[in-house]
């Protein structure tokens, strides 16, 4: 009876506490809020038993985004997006090399907005000609010998490894997952109860896994980010260079270059990335007219030293083999 | 009809302004493998403590992006990076209980649940081919905060205001 009498108010009722949790507590907290307003309205007779069920589930559903895949899903994905990478483009094995990239990596990610991941930040050279970069979820980073080789300073380096550190803090390689994944797979997670997942469970999970894995190397390797997160990648990398003391003019710098070696057409920037004009114009918004970087002659002779060989000579491949395994 | 109304939104309003802390100290998780808390709120403070996932620690204060934390059952206090912190609670070792709280509620984190190692394992058997061990040595890799240190001066870099 009372149900009946109550039923119109009863869906403005619920329209305005939702509008007055999204007002007041952001998108956040809309679950917990929602679940007390539910509560509320269902201790008031203001609505059904079922309905308030509905409500609940269909916030919990809103809420599970890649935001939900937490640090610790994050660094699995990556691992796995960098095996991906590292079958596909072998790594350079040069010891010194790669531990001056390394250095010079972790003292940009300390100066971005998420210097700290589950796994931390680690960085190898990849041993091909073709110029290209990637950023594993969690804070693995590659780039290739071709892309060093765009790269005549320090500054110019740091403005690659800076740009890669963009696409990790802004969580770029998740977003590239399709939501129906995310959702399934936070359900399947839901759903399991004991210490380890039964078999079923985790062979349905193994291949949400799988198809993560795939939307994300996708997205690297042939189709390549929105315009947006390019951007937003560019104007890390600027704010990363500036806070360590680098010429933001290396971006620029670098990109002039690979202007001038990307062939049209090409597999690697040239397919993944806006053009390097296009980029340059951007960057020049925010940085001013491009003034040529003066990198001290100390910085420049141990980047030379460190990276000089990397791109002009092709490494004897046993002898680094066996430094690599070492 | 109006009353009850008014008398929901009234209780609901109270309720979401609230703030949390009103209930006792702010404590927050740790979300990354292993942290350290260090001296001073910045790369370059000397580290007090390590810290590891799903550990919980007291807020005391915050400074731009570093949180003045301290462990529980331990006097000392120190600085740790806002990014190796998380607001949700981590659970270690998940029970039937805990999981389904976890997936109704945005606050609860699982550890070890969803993609994990045995996701990962499960992967690798399928994709025998895979080489995840120059992954494992890639991840070895370490830079220490004096090589960073060093690597600044010598390439005459000033950070601004410091290594951050």
């Amino acid at each position: 009876m009372k149900s009946d009498s109550f039923a119109g108010m009863t869906h403005t009722g619920i329209a305005l506490l939702l509008f007055l949790s999204l007002l007041i507590s952001g998108c956040k907290a809309l679950e917990s809020v929602t679940q007390v307003g539910t509560s509320l309205a269902l201790s008031q007779g203001l609505i059904s038993e079922s309905q308030a069920q509905s409500i609940n589930k269909g916030a919990t559903a809103v809420a599970k985004t890649f935001e939900d895949i937490t640090p610790e899903q994050e660094y699995y994905i990556g691992r796995t997006v960098a095996a991906r990478v590292v079958d596909k483009y072998k790594p350079y094995n040069d010891e010194k090399a790669n531990h001056f990239l390394n250095v010079l990596g972790q003292t940009l990610a300390q100066a971005s907005k998420l210097p700290e991941t589950f796994g931390g930040y680690h960085f190898l050279i990849l041993d091909s000609d073709e110029i290209n970069a990637f950023a594993a979820p969690g804070g693995l980073i590659f780039v290739t010998r071709g892309m060093i080789g765009c790269c005549k300073h320090e500054d110019a380096l740091a403005a690659v490894l800076a740009h890669e550190i963009g696409h990790i803090q802004g969580r770029h390689g998740l977003q590239a997952i399709k939501k129906s994944r995310v959702t399934s797979a936070l359900t399947t997670l839901a759903l399991e109860g004991a210490k380890s997942f039964g078999k079923k469970e985790l062979a349905e999970l193994t291949s949400t896994f799988e198809d993560s894995i795939s939307d994300i190397t996708s997205t690297l390797i042939n189709n390549g980010y929105s315009r947006a997160f390019e951007r937003d990648a560019d104007m890390a990398a600027v704010s990363i260079l500036q806070a360590v003391g680098y010429d933001p003019n290396g971006l620029v710098d670098m990109l002039s270059v690979m202007k001038e070696k990307l062939k049209p057409g090409g597999l690697d920037f040239a397919k993944t990335h806006p053009s390097p004009d296009s980029r340059i114009s951007d960057i020049q918004k925010h940085i001013g007219k491009h003034a040529q970087v003066t990198s001290p002659p100390t910085r420049q002779a141990r980047f030379e030293a460190a990276l000089g060989k990397s791109h002009h000579r092709q490494p004897d491949r046993r002898d680094l083999k066996r430094r690599w395994e070492r | 009809m109006m009353n009850i109304n008014k008398t929901v939104m009234m209780i609901f309003l109270v309720l979401c302004l609230t703030p949390v802390y009103a209930f006792g100290q702010q404590m927050m998780s740790v979300q990354v493998k292993s942290g350290d808390v260090r001296s001073a709120p910045s790369f370059l403070g000397a580290i007090l403590a390590k810290v590891s996932y799903g550990d919980r620690l007291f807020v005391h204060e915050e400074k731009e992006a570093w949180v003045k934390v301290s462990v529980p059952g331990k006097k000392a206090e120190g600085w740790i990076h806002s990014s190796a912190l998380t607001s949700k609670i981590i659970m270690l070792q998940a029970g039937a209980s805990d999981v389904k709280q976890a997936a109704s509620s945005s606050e609860i984190a699982l550890a070890g649940k969803g993609f994990n190692k045995q996701v990962e394992k499960e992967f690798r058997d399928k994709n025998p081919s895979l080489d995840f061990v120059t992954i494992d040595k890639m991840e070895k890799i370490s830079v220490s905060q004096s090589d960073i240190q060093d690597f600044l001066k010598a390439g005459e870099l000033s950070p601004k205001g410091g290594s951050k």
